[in-house]
């Protein structure tokens, strides 16, 4: 369970959001609003730890998660603007070394059957640096088949992406809630799930968060 | 055991991706052969003087080559988004930190310490003072790696990092220049170099244990 209470984050000198509170429960989605500048990537690196809140806290299942540090992004996953992979190696490299890292290190074979299943045969063993924008996206968004963390951390995760990787997208986001996990995500799509919970947050130039 | 394999796999990834752009190697590499090799040029051939200046010469070329190569060190996965990634692994950063690092000193560092005893015969150094060269070098510049991570992780997302890092560092840095270079010296004088060596590996323990640290906190900062 995330709990965040009265988050309050500056950029520079102005105030994006403050006194911002809510609490995600397991198999719901949150799914975030808000014009260009308002705050929506912020808040999600925030929740990360990626950036220090100037006030209150983020607590996951209770406990402050820059208090549990590493136990807590053991339990997360987080795609951001950056694709995070390297130009110079290969799908398959890409994606075997992010599992490494992540403590779940997989075979090449199942590397491949996962790229496969993203869209990608016949272009897995071809440097990222070769790839499409959208192709680049779908090694990134590779990692979700494989992640076994609770929490998703989604940052305009469809950008780049054609109707039929949307589509698939938006389906293992479905199937993740379904599950009972958590996922966070700013889109300009609609999301519509099969069972779960959608709530929606709008942040805006004066936000007071209500949910 | 998780975090080992962590450590791993980044020395790894950073020896290809070094493999396969071997420019950061090269451009370091020669910068070190040619500022080293301009000195007889200029000066020239000399004996007594050359034998005199040349731990100092080559232990600041060392020294300048290692903050050539140091800008790359961060910059490249602060772009790519990899260093978010990195912070985010349920690994402590400080880990991966000392993976990059040394990867960093296996790719740019070690072909330096190796080629500097053949570089030192143009400066017509003893067998036994290349020697010492040669272990001074090896202890020195994985500490100067060591030391230069942390200017480099301050300086990410900035413009003219390149600059900024060497200003940061190359203070930092001058302990070690002094027993380096001071041991080659204390060889070649006969005095025995084992005290500046004793100090060379102690100032790389100290480096070891406190810079990754700085560094990962440094890290987190930029990162924001």
């Amino acid at each position: 369970m995330l709990d965040v209470v009265e988050l309050e984050c500056v950029r520079g000198d102005r105030r994006l959001f403050t006194g911002l509170s809510f609490t995600l429960q397991l198999g719901e989605l949150l799914h975030l609003h808000g014009h260009n500048g308002s705050g929506k990537t912020t808040l999600m690196r925030t929740i990360c730890g990626l950036i220090r809140p100037s006030g209150g806290e983020v607590l996951w299942n209770g406990e402050s998660c820059r208090k549990l540090g590493e136990e807590f992004t053991a339990e997360l996953t987080y795609i951001g603007h950056r694709n995070g992979i390297k130009e110079d190696l290969n799908g398959i490299e890409n994606l075997r070394l992010h599992c490494r890292l992540a403590g779940a290190p997989i075979t090449r074979e199942h590397a491949w059957e996962v790229l496969e299943r993203v869209g990608l045969r016949g272009h897995e063993d071809l440097p990222a640096r070769v790839l499409s924008q959208g192709q680049k996206r779908r090694v990134t968004l590779a990692r979700l088949l494989l992640s076994e963390a609770p929490l998703w951390i989604l940052d305009e995760p469809f950008t780049a992406l054609d109707m039929a990787a949307v589509e698939f997208l938006q389906s293992i986001i479905a199937q993740h809630v379904e599950r009972g996990g958590m996922v966070i995500l700013t889109t300009h799509q609609q999301v519509s799930l099969t069972r779960g919970q959608v709530r929606q947050l709008r942040l805006g130039w004066k936000a007071d968060g209500n949910v | 055991m998780a975090m080992f394999d962590a450590f791993r796999a980044i020395v790894l990834r950073d020896l290809v991706l070094a493999m396969r752009r071997k420019t950061d190697v090269f451009s370091t590499l020669f910068f070190f052969v040619i500022v080293v090799s301009l000195f007889p040029l200029g000066i020239g051939p000399e004996m007594n003087t050359l034998r005199l200046i040349a731990p100092g010469v080559v232990w600041v070329a060392a020294l300048l080559a290692s903050m050539l190569a140091l800008e790359r060190l961060f910059a490249t996965d602060h772009e790519d988004g990899t260093l978010e990634q990195m912070i985010l692994a349920p690994q402590p950063l400080f880990v991966l930190v000392l993976g990059k690092v040394a990867a960093h000193w296996l790719a740019t560092g070690l072909p330096l310490v190796a080629m500097a005893p053949l570089l030192g015969l143009q400066y017509d150094l003893s067998v036994p003072a290349l020697e010492i060269l040669l272990y001074s070098l090896l202890l020195g510049t994985p500490a100067l790696s060591l030391i230069g991570a942390i200017g480099a992780a301050l300086t990410i997302g900035l413009r003219g990092g390149g600059v900024l890092i060497s200003l940061l560092v190359l203070p930092l840095c001058i302990p070690i220049l002094i027993f380096g270079a001071g041991a080659v010296e204390a060889n070649v004088s006969g005095l025995g170099e084992q005290g500046h060596l004793f100090m060379l590996a102690a100032l790389l323990v100290l480096a070891l244990l406190l810079a990754p640290l700085a560094t990962a906190a440094a890290l987190r900062v930029s990162a924001e």
